[in-house]
């Protein structure tokens, strides 16, 4: 039964960044998703230390706003002639370390280890149970990514075309009268919002595997947004429940090996694609060069 | 009432990139159903005349109105062609999405591609030549036929005046001709058209204004009176060669 639950929350965080990654992969913003994911270690500590919980709305919220701190520093510092890469490092280690320093100094206080941030506990999200009056109605972590999910899914569906059209032409989509540094920021916060829903299932640093790993799987395979949203959640459901199975069978971490699968089907579409792989590629190359010769 | 006010006035317009100016007190007024061209050197600040205009660049100072009416009230009739590099054409999209794109300003927040706007950006597309290659994945394109659903898309957004920012540069001689055809086309239903060029050679054959642009304005006013060696110099100062022979003019920009 916990197996099942591992696979569901699992397939809930995939899914939620499935999606959110595939604007981020089009946009060339995965480092920002990689940094937002560390920005908001200190947020999370600090939330759990005024809190004294991990299942506070205040703790999502927290730790959101942080993330659009993050984006709109990284924003500010590139407009002021930083380059961008760089700007990313400089906010992202340097909020980050705050993160660790305030676990090292709380770590009595809070039942938070660094490990569990870094690289999550997937194992242990069937022992965290949600009671709702007497009944146990599964684990916590389970209805937070259901919520978080139901948040990024409503949102993207309702603007989808807003999304898709700051992502391919941001000029046009400003000059057609959309906000499109209100979509910006609101992308953003819901990458936040998932990556603190995400964090203590598969950790600060798997959660952006799961961003960009599965989204430029489905990249590979597709010409058309929508199909690669939905490969991209498909790809990431098959790595969790995949990644689970090679990990009961290594016992080795579950986060781990989903993320490990995610790359493995990366490779695979890399390499065999029709459209876009290395043998697809190769084959029409010949196939060009046996024309014209 | 609205017909009676200039398509596009601009007064005392100054733009500037880190403290660099760009744009230097420009003021002009453009007149209904011209076509008109905006020629100056690289880095004259033909682009950012555009984009300030439709405020996607920040102004310092200066007043911008559209049939005497602020931005904002009139976005929906006016077109905007960005340049073609400057979006990603791996974008895992096809020719007729890219169109439809278009309609998405009159669809307002919530209201979905539908019908209506598939019935539209094909009609446009066949407008271009382009119907045989709607469901073509835009990577799969030519820099011209590129160039040829970017014109699409803006004729779908069915505007009044438009924006066109180098739509002549990379494309074969035969898109040329069909934009340019078009851009009479739509000078025939009255609408005004500006452009962003850069080929001298071919300024007085396609528009019947002209602006000469250096970072500040050096003149605006029809091709005729506009295009003088006199004109072409001050705005190039000594980056330009004038050749004339016999009455034809060769230009040469190094």
């Amino acid at each position: 039964m916990s197996g099942w639950w591992i696979m569901l929350t699992g397939s809930l965080v995939a899914i939620s960044c499935g999606i959110l990654g595939c604007f981020l992969v089009l946009r060339r913003l995965a480092m920002v998703g990689d940094a937002i994911s560390h920005a908001i270690l200190p947020g999370i500590v600090i939330a759990y230390l005024l809190s004294g919980s991990r299942d506070s709305l205040v703790m999502l919220f927290g730790a959101a706003l942080i993330g659009l701190v993050t984006v709109f520093l990284i924003q500010w510092f590139q407009n002021s002639g930083i380059p961008s890469d760089a700007s990313i490092g400089v906010v992202f280690t340097a909020l980050f370390s705050v993160g660790v320093i305030l676990v090292s100094l709380y770590t009595r206080q809070i039942d938070l280890d660094l490990d569990c941030v870094l690289f999550g506990e997937i194992a242990f999200v069937p022992f965290d149970r949600l009671i709702v009056g007497s009944v146990d109605i599964g684990p916590r972590a389970f209805w937070g990514l259901l919520l978080c999910f139901l948040l990024v899914a409503t949102i993207i569906t309702l603007f989808y075309k807003q999304f898709k059209l700051c992502s391919f032409d941001p000029a046009l989509a400003a000059a057609l009268g959309i906000p499109v540094a209100f979509f910006h920021y609101v992308l953003m916060g819901l990458v936040s919002v998932t990556t603190v829903a995400s964090f203590e299932s598969v950790g600060a640093i798997l959660v952006v595997g799961l961003l960009v790993v599965p989204p430029a799987t489905a990249y590979l395979l597709t010409d058309r947004l929508h199909v690669m949203i939905l490969l991209s959640a498909f790809i990431g459901v098959l790595s969790t429940v995949l990644g689970y199975y090679v990990a009961y069978w290594l016992d080795a971490s579950i986060a781990g090996c989903m993320v490990a699968v995610a790359g493995v089907l990366f490779v695979l579409a890399f390499l065999f694609s029709p459209k876009h792989g290395l043998m697809g590629r190769r084959k029409r190359l010949a196939k060009r060069m046996a024309v014209t010769v | 009432m609205i017909q009676s006010k200039a398509p596009l006035k601009v007064t005392d317009l100054s733009v500037s990139y880190h403290d660099k100016p760009v744009l230097e007190h420009i003021s002009f007024e453009v007149p209904e159903g011209k076509l008109i061209g905006i020629v100056g050197p690289n880095g004259a600040g033909k682009s950012t005349l555009i984009k300030s205009v439709l405020e996607l660049v920040p102004r310092l100072k200066g007043e911008v109105t559209f049939w005497g009416q602020p931005y904002k009230r009139v976005q929906k009739r006016i077109g905007y062609v960005p340049q073609r590099e400057s979006v990603d054409w791996d974008f895992p999209t096809n020719a007729l999405d890219v169109v439809m794109m278009g309609r998405y300003g009159h669809l307002g927040w919530f209201r979905r591609p539908g019908k209506e706007e598939r019935r539209l950006a094909l009609e446009s597309l066949r407008m271009v030549g382009m119907e045989a290659y709607s469901d073509r994945q835009i990577s799969q394109l030519s820099g011209g036929q590129q160039q040829r659903v970017f014109l699409a898309r803006a004729l779908v957004q069915d505007a009044r005046i438009y924006f066109m920012d180098e739509p002549f540069v990379g494309v074969d001689a035969a898109t040329e001709k069909a934009i340019i055809t078009l851009l009479n086309d739509l000078k025939r239903q009255g609408k005004t058209v500006l452009v962003v060029h850069h080929d001298l050679s071919t300024v007085k054959e396609y528009f019947d204004w002209t602006m000469l642009l250096n970072v500040r304005l050096h003149a605006f006013g029809p091709t005729d009176e506009v295009f003088t060696p006199s004109l072409l110099k001050k705005t190039y100062g000594g980056r330009l060669t004038i050749l004339e022979q016999e009455g034809k003019m060769s230009l040469l920009t190094n």
